[in-house]
């Protein structure tokens, strides 16, 4: 078939290009959309479409309803702990801080948040919540619409971009990133999925809202199109990765399916139990139980199934409990978990526990950005921004969630850092800021990967080596981790890139084609795979999510840093968290407990 | 062995559409349709359709089985094998793509009519507007939609007038909006629908209420607009009469 080249594809200019149609995607293009600058969405599905629409509890944040003392900075406490100490205190304040802005935002843009008495926003108790800086005990922060939260944010955000007037290119796939000789980014090579016509879309600004890779693991609550395709371009346009190693793994993922149950069912009463009818997590987590933070909970998931205690028949999962709240509050706070529990456990919450397991759910590590959106890279260890290149989201690793995420916080990163990623692009643009052109070898390098890929005559079944890739990283770069496995891991990895590289496109037509679409997100998927298996082996400490059995302890001395992940060399180094919040005293590291 | 008959259609090599049968052993456990599909593909890589979340929140995978329509990743595959058969069609009534994609122009043209945001008039506060827990009772059953056009497709009214008939889809969310107490713009969005076509078109035959994925009663809505219209019209008949007294 036909190979591109600079002479023979469109080009298309915008001021500003957001790749990825979810909620941090079209936060951005909301903001910008009322600028007046020439914007697009390229969403490789219809946006409503994307993952925000299965976030299921809620938007954390200190809108004082519940509890009208709370106070941000509590919300900021929880988070940093939450973190293991290396999210960074800067982000995570302006999080908190601006948080109850953006959320107040989401309500007049016509969110359908469940309600209290007075008429206010229902907040509920998430885990890892506290007031007063850990010592007046559980929260309850999580702004809900019962639990379809995510659905409802992400249909208000399309809807808002409708009544602006934002511009969408739907079911556009963004295949790599376009670098001109001074290594700005100038746009992406990206395809009309729909008529597979190719075009360069060139812009001054290029914000990666491409969400998370959970697909890189077998078992994931995330979507299938959870590919990591910004981080994935990126990458192989040699920019580096942060804090890959860290990797949520969701307590309450069904049982075989991987769905996600919300942690907000823990929060309305629901709680763990093994197989002897034992509430377990009263031994692990004496005070917040199981409320305790994600990573702790899903720890002691895996320990009570490794000591035998596992229901079922192959003793491989645990039970959620929630008959005991009663079919009034299921009916009204969790419909919608009662209907996928019915669906693909087969089991109606109402009468009987659902079966759960810990499941990938959330990529903390990412593009390193600052908080208005902006790419770093590092020249001789010092940071520089990429020129043109933004990314917000799960994409980004800003970093407000450092080793561990705190449920309901990754909603709020959405909307606080999309808008500011919108906010400062159009402040820069109007003041000058910009790229240089590329140079026509510049796009044809950026082709270089989709020709390759169609001209492909023999090679490897996309289908059979995601699997394999998948099966690694499920094998050896799980919950608990441990040197000597990883080691394996890294070295099959190795032989993976080989297929990789290798793949057969069978189907060589251009209209609607999602075996093209299917094998170009499985490179994305293998470059984030890299970057975490590297990433994870180097890291000798546990911290967070990252649990090593080889290294149980946290290490401050030597690794209170965010790593970074060098895909040039493929090597790991060590990049400073920030502990100089402007408004607060830093939260200095204080041993985790809950 | 069961048999899977599939639409397939590719505008680049086909000039007509046709029906392919891939006969595949009966998977041992019951697995929801698109995991069958996904097999599927896996044999045949050039089989199109949709699908992202794979749990039937996002919409992608609306398509007709068996003649009905429905998600195929909330559908399992032992509801619907009839006699060792299973019947996948795109969503009728709307151009084909390629085999089970169609193109949803005209269905999102009716969304994106129906104005479907809040409008508010009033400056609003610095913190959130308030709702009593009743007014936001009034929304359930409404904003849950999911956009996957199983409803509108699977109606008659929409096959005939997909560019005037607003369509069960659209106006589920006509009426989340008209019955959400912070939306100002009740009038105007009734006088948007106050034509011929928009929501009369609907004769009540309940196949949307019958095909919809999530259990919501576009019906209901529909019939909530309607009564609401019908008694604002009659309000008017009366003050113009009384004007003419």
């Amino acid at each position: 078939m036909e190979i591109y080249n600079s002479s023979n594809i469109k080009t298309f200019e915008f001021d500003a290009l957001i790749i990825g149609g979810g909620g941090s995607g079209m936060r951005t293009s909301l903001e910008l959309a009322k600028s007046g600058l020439k914007t697009a969405v390229v969403s490789k599905v219809f946006p409503t479409r994307s993952h925000t629409v299965s976030a299921q509890g809620g938007i954390t944040c200190a809108i004082a309803s519940d509890d009208p003392n709370d106070d941000w900075r509590w919300h900021m406490y929880d988070t940093v702990k939450g973190s293991d100490y290396i999210g960074d205190q800067d982000a995570i304040e302006y999080m908190c801080s601006e948080g109850p802005k953006a959320v107040f935002e989401l309500e007049h843009m016509g969110l359908p948040f469940s309600r209290t008495e007075s008429g206010r926003i229902y907040q509920r108790p998430f885990g890892g919540q506290s007031k007063d800086f850990g010592k007046g005990g559980q929260a309850a922060r999580t702004c809900a619409a019962a639990d379809r939260t995510g659905h409802a944010l992400l249909h208000t955000l399309y809807q808002n971009n409708i009544k602006e007037g934002s511009n969408f290119l739907n079911e556009w796939f963004a295949v790599d990133l376009v670098l001109n000789q001074s290594k700005e980014v100038t746009g992406v090579i990206a395809f009309s999925i729909e008529s597979g016509e190719v075009a360069y879309l060139k812009s001054q600004a290029t914000v990666m809202a491409t969400g998370g890779a959970g697909r890189i693991y077998s078992s994931t609550t995330n979507a299938l199109i959870n590919t990591g395709d910004g981080l994935g371009m990126s990458l192989r346009a040699g920019f580096p990765a942060q804090d890959m190693e860290m990797w949520q793994f969701h307590p309450t993922g069904i049982y075989g399916a991987g769905s996600l149950v919300t942690e907000g069912c823990r929060g309305e009463g629901g709680y763990l139990i093994n197989a002897d009818g034992e509430r377990f997590m009263e031994r692990y987590a004496p005070n917040a139980k199981d409320l305790a933070g994600r990573d702790v909970v899903a720890r002691s998931m895996v320990l009570e199934i490794l000591e035998g205690r596992g229901c079922g028949e192959n003793k491989d999962h645990v039970f959620l409990k929630l008959d005991h709240l009663g079919a009034d509050v299921l009916n009204a706070k969790l419909p919608g978990i009662c209907e996928l529990s019915r669906t693909f456990a087969g089991v109606d919450p109402i009468y009987n526990p659902i079966p759960v397991v810990p499941t990938c759910h959330y990529m903390m590590g990412g593009t390193p950005t600052n908080i208005h959106g902006q790419a770093y890279t590092q020249s001789n260890g010092a940071d520089e921004i990429v020129s043109g290149l933004f990314s917000v989201g799960e994409a980004a690793c800003v970093s407000v969630h450092g080793a561990n995420r705190l449920g309901g916080n990754s909603l709020l990163d959405l909307v606080v850092f999309g808008r500011a990623a919108g906010l400062h692009i159009q402040e820069s643009l109007k003041t000058g800021g910009g790229v240089s052109d590329a140079s026509s070898d510049d796009i044809n390098k950026a082709l270089d990967g989709l020709n390759k890929l169609n001209a492909s005559t023999e090679g490897y079944e996309v289908a059979e080596v995601k699997r394999e890739l998948q099966s690694v990283m499920q094998n050896y770069f799980g919950v608990f981790r441990r040197g000597d496995f990883m080691e394996k891991g890294v070295a099959a990895l190795q032989d993976i890139r080989e297929k990789i590289s290798n793949l057969h496109l069978k189907d060589k037509s251009l209209a609607f084609n999602t075996n093209r679409v299917e094998a170009l997100e499985l490179q994305n998927l293998f470059e984030v795979a890299e970057a975490t298996a590297i990433a994870s082996f180097e890291r000798t400490e546990s911290r967070g999510a990252h649990a090593r059995d080889d290294y149980k302890e946290r290490d401050d001395e030597n690794w209170l840093c965010h790593s970074l992940y060098d895909p040039i060399q493929k090597a790991l180094s060590k990049r400073d968290v920030n502990f100089e919040p402007a408004q607060v005293e830093t939260f200095e590291p204080k041993v985790r407990t809950y | 062995m069961i048999d899977v008959n599939i639409y397939r259609y590719n505008p680049e090599t086909d000039k007509f559409p046709y029906t392919q049968t891939y006969s595949i052993k009966k998977p041992e456990k019951d697995i929801m349709l698109l995991e069958l599909l996904n097999i599927l593909k896996e044999q045949d890589t050039s089989i199109s359709y949709r699908r992202s979340c794979r749990e039937g929140v996002c919409g992608s995978d609306g398509m007709n089985i068996n003649g009905k329509n429905g998600l195929a990743c909330i559908t399992p595959i032992s509801e619907v094998i009839k006699n060792n058969k299973i019947e996948l069609r795109p969503l009728p009534g709307l151009p084909v793509i390629r085999d089970l994609v169609v193109d949803m122009t005209e269905f999102y043209a009716q969304y994106d009519k129906i104005k479907p945001f809040l409008q508010n008039d009033s400056v609003p506060p610095t913190e959130e507007r308030l709702q009593t827990p009743g007014d936001r009772d009034k929304l359930d059953g409404l904003y849950e939609c999911i956009l996957c056009a199983c409803c509108s497709t699977s109606c008659p009214s929409f096959w005939w007038n997909p560019d005037k008939f607003v369509g069960p889809a659209a106006l589920l969310q006509a009426y989340r909006f008209i019955a959400d107490s912070r939306d100002t713009k009740t009038s105007e969005r009734l006088e948007a629908l106050s034509d011929p076509f928009s929501v009369y078109r609907c004769h009540g035959i309940m196949n949307c209420v019958n095909v919809c994925p999530k259990d919501l009663n576009p019906n209901h809505a529909i019939g909530e607009i309607k009564s609401i219209l019908l008694s604002n019209k009659k309000k008017q008949d009366i003050i113009i009469s009384d004007g003419a007294n």
